[in-house]
C-alpha cells in the first residue's frame, strides 16, 4: 500500500527471499555452528595423538586446517553476504512486515549483531593465527580454546535468532505484548533450537567428512583416522537430530493451526508435511549407514559416497524451512499482518472504501469500465503480487487452471464468487481486501492475463505511478479540513 | 506529460520509533563512521594492490608490496560487512518508508549487490591464495584482483544513489529503475568525493600497518625501507585528499537546494577546513627528512577522523532539512488514516459476503445465497467446475441431509482426477442446514 512494488513476476519474490535464506541457513548451520565445534574437536586430537615429541601430528593440523580453511572462505564470502542478503531481499519483497518488525525488536536485532561481529572477529582470530599458534605448546592450546569460545558464539546466535523467528511464528503475541521474550517461551521455540543444534552438528561432520576426501591422499593413513572421526561425530549426533526432528515435527501442525482459522490444515501443507516424514527417515538412514561405512570401512569412502549424503543433509535443513514457512500463514505477522501487508485491523476500512482509494500507489483509484483492467492490475499488485506472479512460479493463471482445467477460458463469474470465500476453504490465503468493484476489476485482469500472455513489470523496472488522492496537494487539503472541523467541534462544545 | 510535480505522502508504519529519534540518529552515525573507514580500506586496499602490482611487473619489491595489501583486503572486508548491519538497520528504522521506497525503486540493482559482493570477496581470496601458484601468469593474476576492483567501484554506486534518492519523495514517481535513479544530481559528485576518501584512507592504513614495531617488515622486503614505504603511503594519502577536496566542493555546489542551511554549509565548510589541514601535515610530512616521518602521522589521522565525523553530521542534517516537511505530512496523513480505520472498525459495514437474497426463492432464498457466496466458485448446477456439479450431489445424498452436511464440514476424496474439497467447519450449522436443503432442492 505505503511502499512501491518490488515484483519478480517470473521468479516470484517470496522465492527470492527462499533461496538466499536457505542458502544461508545451510551455510550458518553447517559450516559455522555444527562444524567449528568439529573442527576443533578434531584440532585437539591433533595435539593429543602427536609424536611425544612434538606439538601437534603436523599432517593431521594441515589436514584440519584445510578444512577450515574452505569453511572460513564460504562464510566469509557467501555466508556473510547471504545474511545481509536476507535483509535486502525481505527490504524489497515486504517492506512493511520487516519495517514493523524492525521498530520492535531493534534490540534483538541490534544484541544479534553484536553477536554476529563478536562470531566475525573470533572467527578471523581462529583462523588466522592458526600457523603461529604451532609454534609453542601453550599457544596451541590456547588457540584450540578459542575454538571452544567461537563454537559457543555461533551457538549463541542461533539461540537468539531462532527466537526472532519463533516470534514471527506465534500468533496472538504481537497484539498483546510485542516482547522478545514471547520468542523464547512460544512452543515452537525449544523443539526449533533442539532439532538445529545436532542438525548443524550432523551437518558440519558430513560436510567435513567431504573435505576430507577432497583435502587427503587416498589411501594415507590420516585420510581413514579423519573418516573414522567424523564417523564418530555422525554418529554420535545422528540419534539427537532424529529426536530432535521428531520433536519439532510434531508440534508444527499445532503451530500452524494456531494462526488458521479453520481447525482443518492446508492440503499443502499435509502435502509438505507428509514429505517431510520420509525426509526424517531418510537423512537419519543415511546418516547412520555412513557412519557406520566411514567407521566400518574408512578405506572404501570416497567424494562419491559422501556427496549424496552431504547433499542430502543439507536438503534435510531446506525441507524443513520449507515447511516452517508454511506455519505462518495467512499471516507474515501471527494476526496482525497478512502475507499480502495488510495489517488485518485495516481490513473494515478497505472493506468499506476499496484498497485502491488508500493505496499510494495505483494507477487507477476510480474504476470505471475503460479503466477497469488497469485497476484490475493495481489491485494484484497490492494483493496477490506479494505471493503470485502473473506467468512464473506459483502464477495465478496457474493457480485457476488447476480449478477450473487446463487451457480452459476462465470463468469471470466463477472466480468473482471464489475469490470472496476462498481463505474459508483455503485457510493459508488471507481474505481478499478489496470491494466488489475492486474484485470485478482484478478477476478482468486475471481473464485478460490469461489470454494475453502479458507480464507484469515491478516498481524496480516500471516505476510508479502515484495516486493523487495520497500526493502532497489532496493530501494536505485533506489535514487541513480536518484541522478545521477539528476547530469547529471545539468552538461549539 | 508532467503537469505538476505529484509528490506521494505514503502512510509510515503505525508502531514508535524502539528509542528516542536523537539516540536513533547518534547510533546511524557512529556505527556508520566504523562501518564507511573499512569500506574505503577494501575498496582503496584493492585499488592500490592493483597498482603495486602492475608495477611490480617491473619491480619485484611491489609485487611484494601488492602482497601485503592484499592480505589485508579480505580481513577488512570481512569487518566492513559485520560492521555495515548496524547503520542499515538503524537507517531501516529510522527512515523506514524512504529507505525501502529507494531500495524497491532501483530493485534490481540493490538486490544485485548480494551477488556481486560475493563474487568480488571469493576474487579477493582467490587472488591472495593463488599468488604464488600464479606467479607464471601474472596477466592473469593480476585480471582478477582488476575484476573485484571493477566490482567494487560499481557497488557505492547503488548506495550512493539509494541514499540519494531516498530524500527525494517528489522524484519517486519518475524514476523508472537504477539508471535513472543514478543520474539524479548529486550522486557522482558524492561518489568521487568518496573514491578519494578510499585513497587518503588507505594512505594513512598503509603509513601506520607498516610502522609498526611488531610487523616483521626487515623479514618480508629486500631492498624497500620503512621509510620508503611510509612515503608511498603519504603520496597515495595525498592524492586521496586532493581528490577528496576538489569533488567535496563540487558536491557542496551542487546541493540541490532543498535541504541546505547555514549550519550544513558550516559545517561542511569546517570539514573541508581539516581536510586541508590534514593535506598540509601531509606535505610538509612528504617534504620532511625520513626521521621525522612520524611527526605528524596522529595530527593527519585526528584530522581526517574529525573530517568523517563533521562530513556524516552534515549529510544527516541535510537529510534532516530535506525530509522534515514531508515526514511531518507522513506523520498527519497516518495519524488520519489511522483514525479512519479505527472508525471504519468501530462501525464496519455489513460483512454477510454480500448475501443476495431473492425473496422470490422463497423457503431456499437464503440457502441459494448462501450456496452462490460459498460454493459457487466451484460447484455449478449441472457441469463439472472445480468440483461435481450439483445435480450429482443431489443423487448420492438425497435423503440424507445429516451425511451431506457432515461431508462439508470434513470432506473426504472420492475422485481421484479431481482437487481434493476443503472442508468448512466454520460454516454454522443452521446455515449448513440451508446449504443442505438448497441442495436437495435442485432438479
Amino acid at each position: 500500500m505505503d511502499f512501491p512494488m518490488f515484483h519478480l513476476d517470473w521468479l516470484n519474490d517470496r522465492f527470492l527471499i527462499a533461496v538466499i535464506a536457505i542458502i544461508h541457513v545451510m551455510i550458518n548451520h553447517g559450516l559455522a555452528v555444527g562444524f567449528i565445534p568439529y573442527i576443533t574437536w578434531l584440532e585437539y586430537k591433533g595435539v593429543k595423538n602427536a609424536p611425544p615429541d612434538q606439538i601437534t601430528d603436523n599432517k593431521w593440523d594441515n589436514l584440519i586446517y584445510n578444512k577450515m580453511k574452505v569453511a572460513f572462505i564460504i562464510t566469509t564470502t557467501i555466508g556473510a553476504m547471504t545474511g545481509v542478503g536476507i535483509w535486502f531481499s525481505v527490504a524489497l519483497v515486504s517492506p512493511s512486515s520487516i519495517g514493523s518488525l524492525i521498530r520492535v525488536f531493534y534490540w534483538a536485532w541490534f544484541t544479534e549483531w553484536v553477536v554476529f561481529v563478536t562470531e566475525v572477529v573470533l572467527i578471523m582470530i581462529y583462523y588466522l593465527t592458526w600457523k603461529n599458534s604451532n609454534k609453542s605448546l601453550n599457544a596451541k592450546l590456547k588457540h584450540i580454546r578459542f575454538g571452544a569460545f567461537l563454537s559457543i558464539a555461533s551457538w549463541i546466535t542461533m539461540v537468539i535468532i531462532v527466537s526472532i523467528l519463533g516470534f514471527m511464528m506465534d500468533p496472538g503475541n504481537w497484539n498483546t505484548d510485542k516482547s522478545l521474550l514471547n520468542g523464547f517461551t512460544n512452543p515452537i521455540y525449544l523443539p526449533q533450537l533442539a532439532f538445529r543444534t545436532p542438525v548443524a552438528m550432523l551437518v558440519g561432520g558430513v560436510f567435513g567428512m567431504l573435505l576430507t576426501t577432497i583435502f587427503s591422499r587416498k589411501d594415507s593413513e590420516i585420510r581413514t583416522k579423519a573418516i573414522k572421526y567424523a564417523g564418530r561425530w555422525v554418529l554420535l549426533w545422528t540419534p539427537f537430530a532424529i529426536a530432535g526432528a521428531i520433536f519439532y515435527w510434531n508440534v508444527m501442525p499445532e503451530a500452524m493451526k494456531a494462526n488458521m482459522s479453520t481447525a482443518v490444515g492446508s492440503m499443502d501443507f499435509e502435502q509438505y508435511y507428509d514429505l517431510l516424514k520420509y525426509f526424517i527417515v531418510g537423512a537419519a538412514s543415511l546418516s547412520i549407514i555412513l557412519a557406520i561405512w566411514a567407521l566400518a570401512k574408512p578405506k572404501k569412502v570416497n567424494f562419491a559416497v559422501v556427496v549424496l549424503p552431504c547433499l542430502f543433509v543439507f536438503g534435510f535443513l531446506g525441507i524443513f524451512e520449507r515447511v516452517r514457512e508454511f506455519v505462518r500463514k495467512p499471516y507474515v505477522i501471527g494476526n496482525y499482518m497478512y502475507s499480502n501487508l495488510l495489517r488485518e485491523e485495516d481490513y473494515p476500512l478497505y472493506k468499506k472504501d476499496g484498497i485502491l482509494k488508500h493505496a499510494t500507489y495505483a494507477s487507477v483509484h476510480e474504476i470505471t469500465p475503460e479503466n477497469k483492467v488497469m485497476a484490475g492490475r493495481d489491485v494484484f499488485i497490492l494483493t496477490c503480487s506479494r505471493c503470485h506472479t502473473t506467468n512464473g512460479i506459483n502464477s495465478i493463471i496457474d493457480v485457476f487452471e488447476n480449478m477450473y482445467g487446463k487451457g480452459k477460458p476462465l470463468n469471470e463469474q466463477a472466480m468473482a464468487t471464489y475469490i470472496p470465500a476462498m481463505h474459508q476453504g483455503r485457510a493459508f490465503m488471507p481474505p481478499f481486501p478489496g470491494n466488489k468493484k475492486e474484485l470485478e476489476a482484478l478477476v478482468a485482469y486475471i481473464k485478460q492475463l490469461q489470454e494475453s500472455g502479458e507480464s507484469l513489470q515491478g516498481a524496480q523496472s516500471a516505476g510508479v505511478a502515484i495516486n493523487p488522492l495520497n500526493a502532497v496537494d489532496e493530501v494536505a487539503k485533506g489535514l487541513e479540513a480536518e484541522a478545521a472541523q477539528n476547530k469547529d467541534n471545539e468552538t461549539t462544545k | 506529460m508532467l503537469l505538476q510535480i505529484n509528490t506521494p505522502v505514503p502512510k509510515d508504519i503505525p508502531l514508535d520509533l524502539p528509542l528516542p529519534e536523537w539516540l536513533l540518529v547518534t547510533l546511524l552515525i557512529v556505527s556508520f563512521l566504523f562501518h564507511i573507514i573499512f569500506i574505503n580500506l577494501m575498496v582503496g586496499g584493492s585499488i592500490i594492490t592493483l597498482w603495486a602490482q602492475i608495477k611490480g611487473l617491473k619491480n619485484k619489491q611491489y609485487d611484494l608490496f601488492a602482497y601485503e595489501i592484499a592480505k589485508t583486503i579480505t580481513v577488512n572486508k570481512s569487518i566492513a560487512v559485520v560492521l555495515g548491519v548496524a547503520p542499515l538497520l538503524s537507517i531501516n528504522t529510522l527512515y523506514t518508508v524512504y529507505f525501502y521506497s529507494a531500495n524497491a525503486l532501483t530493485g534490481f540493482a540493490w538486490i544485485m549487490i548480494i551477488p556481486l559482493v560475493t563474487i568480488a570477496f571469493l576474487l579477493t581470496y582467490l587472488h591472495k591464495y593463488s599468488w604464488t601458484v600464479m606467479s607464471k601468469h601474472r596477466g592473469i593474476h593480476i585480471g582478477i584482483i582488476a575484476l573485484s576492483v571493477l566490482i567494487f567501484l560499481f557497488i557505492p554506486l547503488i548506495f550512493l544513489t539509494n541514499v540519494n534518492l531516498m530524500m527525494f519523495p517528489e522524484k519517486w514517481g519518475t524514476v523508472k529503475g537504477f539508471l535513472s535513479a543514478l543520474v539524479l544530481p548529486n550522486v557522482f559528485p558524492r561518489y568521487f568525493e568518496f573514491l578519494g576518501a578510499c585513497i587518503a584512507v588507505t594512505g594513512i592504513f598503509i603509513v601506520w600497518y607498516n610502522g609498526r614495531k611488531n610487523y616483521p617488515f626487515e623479514d618480508i622486503y629486500y631492498t624497500f625501507t620503512r621509510a620508503q614505504i611510509k612515503r608511498i603511503g603519504y603520496h597515495i594519502a595525498l592524492i586521496g585528499l586532493a581528490a577528496q577536496i576538489v569533488f567535496g566542493s563540487i558536491v557542496l555546489m551542487t546541493l540541490p537546494a532543498k535541504g541546505v542551511s547555514f549550519e550544513v554549509i558550516e559545517i561542511m565548510g569546517v570539514a573541508g577546513g581539516l581536510l586541508v589541514l590534514a593535506l598540509w601535515w601531509i606535505w610538509k610530512t612528504i617534504k620532511d627528512t625520513d626521521e621525522r616521518l612520524d611527526k605528524h602521522f596522529w595530527k593527519i589521522a585526528i584530522a581526517i577522523l574529525a573530517f568523517m565525523v563533521c562530513y556524516g553530521g552534515s549529510r544527516q542534517m541535510y537529510r534532516h532539512n530535506a525530509l522534515d516537511k514531508h515526514q511531518r505530512m507522513m506523520a498527519s496523513h497516518t495519524a488520519s488514516f489511522q483514525a479512519m480505520s479505527k472508525e471504519a472498525r468501530e462501525s464496519p459495514v455489513e460483512e454477510e459476503m454480500d448475501l443476495v437474497i431473492d425473496e422470490s426463492l422463497g423457503d431456499l432464498a437464503k440457502g441459494t445465497a448462501l450456496f452462490q457466496a460459498s460454493c459457487a466458485g466451484c460447484h455449478q448446477l449441472d457441469q463439472q467446475l472445480v468440483g461435481p456439479p450439483i445435480k450429482e450431489m443431489k443423487q448420492i445424498y438425497e435423503g440424507d441431509e445429516e451425511k451431506l452436511i457432515a461431508w462439508i464440514k470434513a470432506p473426504g476424496k472420492k475422485r481421484q482426477e479431481l482437487m481434493q474439497m476443503p472442508g468448512f467447519p466454520q460454516i454454522p450449522d443452521e446455515d449448513l442446514k440451508e446449504i443442505a436443503k438448497y441442495i436437495l432442492s435442485v432438479e
